[in-house]
Parts: structure tokens; C-alpha cells; sequence
């Protein structure tokens, strides 16, 4: 067994609205700066023991699709380091 | 014969649920989520409230703690089920009815008195009205943006599972009269069957003809008929 972390993103689909986004943005240029878009992400960093990276990256999978994301708001990545 | 109002920890419609169904004639009952259902449940609701914390998201928590595991079997087995506010986020979180409801589109949470269009009368929940009827309902939430991947939606709507859309007071469905942002103003749903079902506005509160008005008592009433 070797010790992983893995982060995972969470990100709302493409056109789904992001109100928290839109507002930081606006917070954003009331301050003067100049932007194109902002886009919000939830970020996790999982530790865990695995034999191997690939069933870390299952496990992990497998937490984020049935808790960390709602299939019907997001999309997310996860990649795995070892320690 | 009893309807089990599930407490989570963080549950705050709870009581007054209790109480709008037994002024309606029926026996209901507090269930702490730990405790399970109890053995003579006849009826479910997942009330409002911030069951932990919302945390992570609005009923993320709730939907997967093992209370649900009964309430899932008790609903394939035909009874009822009402997810109400932090019970429709629960609901949907747990995958008993469709697409999720997500941030406001004001970003803040929302106290006030909203117009609601029935939309489809032939339901447990909606018996007691008549198609298109107007009704005034209040809503509490943060977190009541229905969102739904826009080919569900179109089933959804071609399989008549949309109760309620927010509507303004002569029932034009508008922008203007969505409080939330919601999909095509959708404000409640049914599950594949339409015994199981969730709002996010509150009938309960609109149940007590000294307390808000006696609109939502039809909702409540669907429990005899579910």
C-alpha cells in the first residue's frame, strides 16, 4: 500500500448560472479591475492508502460521483499524486 | 396509520408540519432520522429546514444518511412522500425525484409570499385544486433554483410531473414571477410515480386559516389520497 492524494474538482456544468460567481465578479470590478469571466470551483484533497494509483483514482472516482458532485449540476476532475 | 415527519439534525419545519397535519385530521408524527420510520408509517415528509448545516450542498447530507435507504423502499412500495423546502432538496439529492435545486439566482436566500399556478390537477398533491388555479404559498430558501438538464425537462413536461411553476397573481407564468430562477419556473415535481413528490414552497406554513391563509391544506390533504 503506498499513501495517495487526490484532489478533486467540482465545477458547475457549462450554462449552468453561477449567482455566487457573478457576484464575486462584480465585487471584483467595483474594486477596478478588469475581467473577462470568473468561474467558481469547489476543491477537495482527499488523503487515502491505496496498492496502486489507478484504484486510488477508482475510489476517489467513486466518492465524488456518489457525494461530492450532483450529476445534474457538475462536471469534475480528479487526479491523484503519491506521497 | 401515522405520517412520519423525518427530523434531521437541523430540521426546523418539522413541528409545524406536525401540527398543520393533525389540524388536517390526520395523525402524524415525529421520526428522528436515527430512529427510523415508524412501523405503522403511512405517509413521509422530509420537511424543511438546514439539515446539517447545509453543508456541501442544500440536502446532500440528508439524502444519504440511512433513514432514506427505508424511505426509498417505503415509497417503491406505493406511500407517499412529501418533500417539502430542505425535503426537495433532500429529495432530489436522493435521486426520489428529478434534477436538483441549486443557488438562488439572486444569490441571497428569499423570504416572501409567491404565486403558484397548479399545473396539473391529477395528482395526490394537487386533487384539490383545479388546473391552473392561483394560489399564494411563501417560500424560504437559498437554495431553490431547479435545475435539470433541458432534455429531462421536456420529458418531464411531456409526462406532466410539474405541480406547481411560480406565476404572478393573474398566473402568467413570467421571469418577472420566478423568485429564484428556476427552470421554466418550475416550483414542484413528481417522482416516476406521482405519489412521491417535492416543492419548495411551503404548504404547511399556509395550512392554519389563522396563520397565512388555507391554501396549502390541498397539498397536505394528499395524503389520503396518495
Amino acid at each position: 500500500m503506498s499513501e495517495f492524494t487526490a484532489t478533486v474538482t467540482v465545477r458547475l456544468k457549462q450554462g449552468v448560472l453561477d449567482p455566487e460567481a457573478e457576484t464575486t465578479q462584480r465585487a471584483l470590478e467595483r474594486l477596478g479591475f478588469e475581467l473577462a469571466d470568473l468561474r467558481s470551483a469547489d476543491q477537495f484533497e482527499i488523503d487515502l492508502d491505496a496498492a496502486d494509483e489507478d484504484s486510488a483514482t477508482e475510489r476517489v472516482t467513486e466518492m465524488t460521483e456518489r457525494l461530492l458532485a450532483n450529476p445534474t449540476l457538475h462536471d469534475y476532475d480528479v487526479t491523484v499524486e503519491e506521497q | 396509520m401515522t405520517v412520519a415527519v423525518i427530523q434531521f439534525g437541523g430540521s426546523n419545519c418539522d413541528r409545524d408540519t406536525v401540527q398543520a397535519l393533525e389540524t388536517l385530521g390526520f395523525d402524524a408524527e415525529l421520526a428522528w432520522h436515527e430512529d427510523g420510520l415508524p412501523v405503522d408509517t403511512t405517509g413521509i415528509v422530509l420537511p424543511g429546514g438546514f439539515s446539517y448545516g447545509d453543508y456541501l450542498r442544500a440536502g446532500a447530507m440528508a439524502a444519504r444518511s440511512p433513514i432514506m435507504d427505508e424511505v426509498r423502499e417505503a415509497a417503491d412500495r406505493g406511500t407517499p412522500v412529501l418533500g417539502i423546502c430542505n425535503g426537495a432538496q433532500i429529495g432530489c439529492e436522493a435521486s426520489l425525484t428529478p434534477g436538483a435545486f441549486t443557488i438562488n439566482r439572486s444569490a441571497r436566500f428569499q423570504c416572501e409570499r409567491v404565486y403558484l399556478r397548479v399545473e396539473n390537477a391529477d395528482t395526490p398533491w394537487t386533487a384539490h385544486y383545479e388546473d391552473g388555479e392561483i394560489v399564494e404559498f411563501p417560500i424560504a430558501h437559498g437554495e431553490g433554483r431547479f435545475e435539470i438538464e433541458d432534455g429531462r425537462l421536456d420529458r418531464l413536461e411531456d409526462e406532466d410531473r410539474i405541480l406547481f411553476r411560480y406565476c404572478d397573481e393573474n398566473g402568467a407564468v413570467t421571469d418577472e414571477a420566478n423568485p429564484n430562477g428556476s427552470k421554466h419556473n418550475v416550483a414542484g415535481v413528481t417522482g416516476e410515480s406521482d405519489h412521491v413528490a417535492v416543492m419548495m414552497p411551503h404548504p404547511e406554513r399556509v395550512s392554519l386559516a389563522d396563520i397565512g391563509g388555507t391554501d396549502g391544506q390541498g397539498v397536505l390533504r394528499g395524503f389520503s389520497d396518495a
